[in-house]
């Protein structure tokens, strides 16, 4: 299967994002200013600092040509993961409840955090296991949404590194097929190089992906 | 003609000898943009005058070195037909007036030089130096920026910081120490020179535009002491944008990779002069530059401004105009602005035109190498240069009292509340993190699901950064041969074994005959160390005038050493928990630690003084080649130098382990042979453990360096027979908090 890697200027987690999926499938790396997104099967929204967010995390980068393709690809069913600064993006591309306020530190954070697969049945988590040990890193991943969301992971108890919401690590849409989180499951997926994880979650994808293929319930490209 | 008043050129840092030397060279007096020029290329930030002739004293060639001193960056040959290319960088003194844009443009510039000479950069490592943090907020205010610094650049430009130290001294109070590292990987056969060459070929300006941040950066802030009237220094600092970097980052070594350009070099100190000048110099041509070309951020700007400026995120490349075109492409698609400033001619002449009127025109030698270099007048002080701390731990105080204080200082304490500010996995190659090992190790393949397969090695790169200015202080000669063992010592920890060495040596005021003293001993200690350990000094940098009304700071060598070993996977942990309980701990090697410039002398209250032991190279050497084979075939997953803080230090290290990622904290019980202080420092040994004992056996009888296992790895307390007894957990609550409860 093909997961798309889009890479917008800034992103820096776009080349691990490739190499996560292509232990599980076949990388397709995604341009900012193209609109095609070659047939893949699913996209990923790597994490870095697209366009430096210099502005608020994420608000520029939903506005380029590929992000107008990637909401057609999510809103006709397609797998859409986003990681940090996808998940911003999402957020801000309205594919996704809520909002990503500043860490209560007001610090960036890198920390090894144990997150807990709170809902296993979905697309991204069906081959995970109970407890993930994945890496956080970044500036802005204190989830927030006035309204309620369905939660997917979240930090175990006491390792809520940015003071986010209810511990929230990553929240899915109501149609089940857009998932954005916090945690790094790309640097996740080599136990040399500390967890591996994060790589159930890709494995997860192919899995649902396969399944659609399976039933022919495509996702409408 | 002569419209620049005499003392002008004084304000600029020049002598009256230096003067006379420009106008003789130029034959006349020089106009305001050539001063201009000539003053930045001559100060001792860019002229090295002080400190050329010792440099010139450090080995610098060796089996492995692909580039060397007078490059952008150092490199060396990792085999597998890869090169990695490092340089540490100060940048001290902007830090200093302006710590958030200091620290992060020093993370920007020196990787400037890395992917100038075409190297990715895969890593970056910093050491700092701070006045005392728990009594000076103004140091407090000065670590949490520069630290915000480093991370905003490093993080957003996606290399990750994998290392480095941070100590506390009150001599850097009003002076502190930003020194930058960074480390690249390129093919071998992609290493790029900065010469300029071929006449007719366009020499294109890429990335910033061009505005009045960092004006005399170099000759203002990096090239005088500190006085009273710092604050007013601050437009000199210049604004890094690492987003605006990443694009002209990306930019360059895809050019790189296509082979579309002749020549690449960073714009750093002294912006476009030094680095047009530096090109055309090495390749041996001249330069007409077209003033009005260069992008401006503000219109007015006098043609000095623009020549000296200082703005970051520039780069300067030489394009053939066939290739122009696909050249500009490029620079387009990663959005980074290019237009081309001037053209290579045949004139040897560096010569400035604006719309179309000759408003500069330097010689090149005169210029690049016309700057004197002079010998400094060192003579050793009468006196200590430096007093004690007031005493913060008794001298009666019991071991166990002595231990849990040391482990809780701020020298010593735990990292965590720094390196949590920065991101070391970007680029998924880094296998030991930032306190998960005494040197930072990064596969050098791209790891995928094959790599290893069918038992195939995975080579790496271990990297370290250290200095140790209280063991300087005592002894500058041997203080900075010893920032080279512990630097080698840190890699042979790690499994590795040293490939190549750069260095930034910080002093104060060369021109003082004390400071000039440490400086050409320091010069001579790092030279004997090189030798000692063939490490060749493949780049560097010096800064001077690190003083204040205060007083100068100790003197400060630190290196940064990279090293290669054949296998990630058995790269050497920190932690006893490694090993795993049941586990034998081995001592190996010899120490004769002494308190001068210790840590617990430090908190004693005592002054930097003393003697520093003699090394035993040879039985160093068998140490670590011991230590370094040891670890790399698999027998001891355990290795860990005896640093600062000395013998007990190193053991309650090795409990606590990497506790911020959820793995450490186990107990263990050793007796010390007889008749060491285990609070005293020396280097060359280190604890290994290894769960195979019959294994350790087996080297013990055919090592031909001293190693006794001295004790078991297992519980949950630290029991050194004869001395203490300590509670693991509360060692490591000890050791997390000295520095966090200081950042809250």
């Amino acid at each position: 299967m093909k997961f798309g890697v889009i890479t917008f200027p800034g992103t820096c987690d776009d080349t691990d994002a490739q190499l996560a999926v292509g232990r599980v499938g076949e990388a397709v790396p995604l341009w900012h200013q193209d609109r095609d997104l070659q047939g893949v099967d699913a996209v990923i929204v790597p994490g870095g600092f697209s366009y430096g967010d210099y502005l608020r995390a994420g608000a520029i980068a939903r506005f380029a040509p590929v992000m107008s393709s990637v909401i057609e690809f999510a809103n006709a069913g397609g797998f859409v993961l986003g990681i940090c600064n996808g998940f911003q993006i999402l957020c801000e591309a309205g594919l996704l409840p809520g909002a990503l306020l500043p860490n209560t530190s007001l610090r960036f954070v890198f920390r090894q955090v144990n997150v807990e697969v709170s809902d296993p049945n979905t697309p991204f988590t069906r081959n995970c296991p109970p407890r993930l040990s994945l890496p956080v890193k970044h500036m802005s991943g204190r989830y927030y949404s006035p309204e309620p969301v369905q939660v997917v992971l979240r930090y175990a108890a006491g390792e809520n590194p940015n003071g986010s919401q209810d511990d929230i690590a990553g929240v899915i849409n109501g149609a089940g097929n857009v998932l954005g989180l916090m945690p790094h499951p790309e640097h996740a997926v080599d136990a040399l190089t500390g967890s591996a994880d994060g790589l159930t979650i890709f494995e997860s994808i192919r899995a649902a992906v396969g399944d659609r293929v399976a039933t022919g319930t495509g996702e409408g490209q | 003609m002569s419209d620049v008043a005499a003392p002008h050129y004084r304000e600029l840092g020049l002598t009256d000898y230096e003067y006379g030397l420009i106008v003789e060279g130029l034959g006349r007096e020089p106009r305001e943009v050539e001063l201009a020029m000539l003053s930045l290329m001559w100060s001792e930030h860019c002229g090295y005058k002080h400190s050329k002739k010792l440099l010139k004293r450090l080995p610098s060639k060796g089996a492995h070195v692909l580039l060397g001193p007078g490059d952008n960056s150092g490199a060396v040959d990792v085999g597998d037909n890869l090169a990695v290319a490092f340089k540490v960088e100060s940048h001290n003194h902007p830090s200093a007036v302006e710590p958030f844009q200091g620290a992060a443009t020093g993370v920007g510039g020196i990787l400037r030089d890395i992917f100038a000479v075409g190297a990715r950069p895969i890593a970056s490592l910093d050491s700092l130096r701070f006045g005392d943090v728990g009594e000076s907020a103004h140091s407090r205010y000065l670590l949490e920026q520069s630290v915000a610094g480093i991370g905003h650049y490093g993080n957003s430009i996606g290399v990750p910081t994998v290392g480095g130290e941070i100590y506390f001294e009150p001599s850097y109070e009003h002076n502190c120490l930003i020194n930058a590292m960074a480390v690249g990987l390129a093919s071998r056969d992609r290493l790029i020179s900065s010469a300029a060459a071929g006449v007719g070929n366009d020499v294109v300006l890429i990335g910033a535009r061009t505005g009045r941040d960092g004006i005399g950066g170099a000759s203002v802030l990096a090239s005088a002491e500190f006085g009273e009237d710092d604050a007013n220094k601050r437009p000199t600092v210049q604004i890094g944008d690492p987003f605006a970097e990443k694009k002209v980052m990306e930019c360059c070594l895809e050019l790189l990779d296509r082979d579309l350009i002749v020549a690449l070099q960073d714009c750093g100190a002294a912006g476009l002069t030094s680095a047009t000048s530096e090109m055309i110099s090495k390749g041996g041509v001249g330069l007409d530059l077209q003033l009005d070309k260069v992008p401006l951020r503000e219109n007015d700007m006098e043609p000095f401004e623009v020549m000296v400026s200082e703005s970051q995120e520039r780069m300067v490349c030489v394009v053939e105009p066939r290739l122009l075109d696909q050249v500009l492409a490029v620079c387009e698609h990663w959005e980074a602005p290019a237009v081309v400033i001037g053209k290579i001619t045949d004139t040897g002449d560096y010569r400035i035109l604006r719309s179309g009127e000759l408003i500069g025109e330097i010689p090149v030698p005169l210029l690049v190498d016309g700057c004197p270099v002079y010998d400094l007048a060192p003579e050793p002080p009468s006196a200590p240069l430096y007093r004690g701390e007031p005493a913060r731990l008794a001298a009666d105080a019991s071991p166990a009292e002595t231990l849990k204080t040391l482990i809780a200082s701020a020298n010593i304490a735990s990292r965590a509340p720094v390196f949590e500010q920065y991101d070391p996995v970007v680029q998924s190659r880094t296998v030991r993190r930032p306190g998960q090992a005494d040197a930072a190790v990064l596969a050098l393949p791209v790891l995928d699901a094959d790599s290893g397969a069918a038992g195939k090695p995975i080579p790496g790169i271990a990297i370290t950064m250290d200095g140790n200015g209280l063991r300087a202080a005592v002894d500058p000669r041997l203080g900075a041969t010893e920032a080279v063992y512990e630097g080698v010592a840190n890699l042979i920890c790690a499994g590795a074994e040293p490939l190549g060495l750069t260095n930034c040596l910080n002093y104060g005021n060369p021109e003082k005959p004390n400071m000039a003293w440490q400086l050409s001993e320091g010069i001579e200690g790092m030279r004997q160390g090189c030798i000692d350990l063939d490490v060749p000094v493949v780049s560097g940098n010096v800064s001077l005038y690190n003083e204040s009304p205060d007083g100068p700071i100790l003197p400060t060598p630190v290196v940064g050493i990279v090293g290669r070993l054949p296998d990630v996977r058995y790269a050497g942990s920190s932690s006893f928990a490694a090993a795993g309980a049941g586990a034998q701990i081995a001592l190996v090697g010899e120490l004769h630690p002494v308190r001068a410039g210790s840590q617990l002398a430090k908190l004693q209250g005592e002054a930097p003084v003393g003697e520093l032991p003699a090394k035993d190279l040879e039985l160093v050497c068998a140490t670590f080649a011991l230590v370094r084979d040891g670890v790399r075939d698999g027998v001891f997953a355990t290795a860990h130098d005896i640093a600062e803080g000395g013998i007990a230090v190193a053991l309650a290290e090795l409990c606590i382990g990497d506790v911020a990622a959820g793995a450490g904290l186990i107990g263990a019980r050793v007796e010390l042979p007889a008749g060491l202080d285990p609070f005293g420092e020396d280097l060359g040994a280190a604890f290994l453990a290894a769960g195979d004992g019959d294994a350790i056996a087996a080297l013990a009888a055919t090592a031909k360096a001293p190693l006794q296992v001295i004790g078991e790895v297992g519980g949950e307390r630290l029991l050194i027979e004869g001395l203490l007894e300590l509670d693991v957990a509360g060692l490591a609550a000890a050791n997390a908090d000295g520095l966090a409860r200081l950042l809250r």
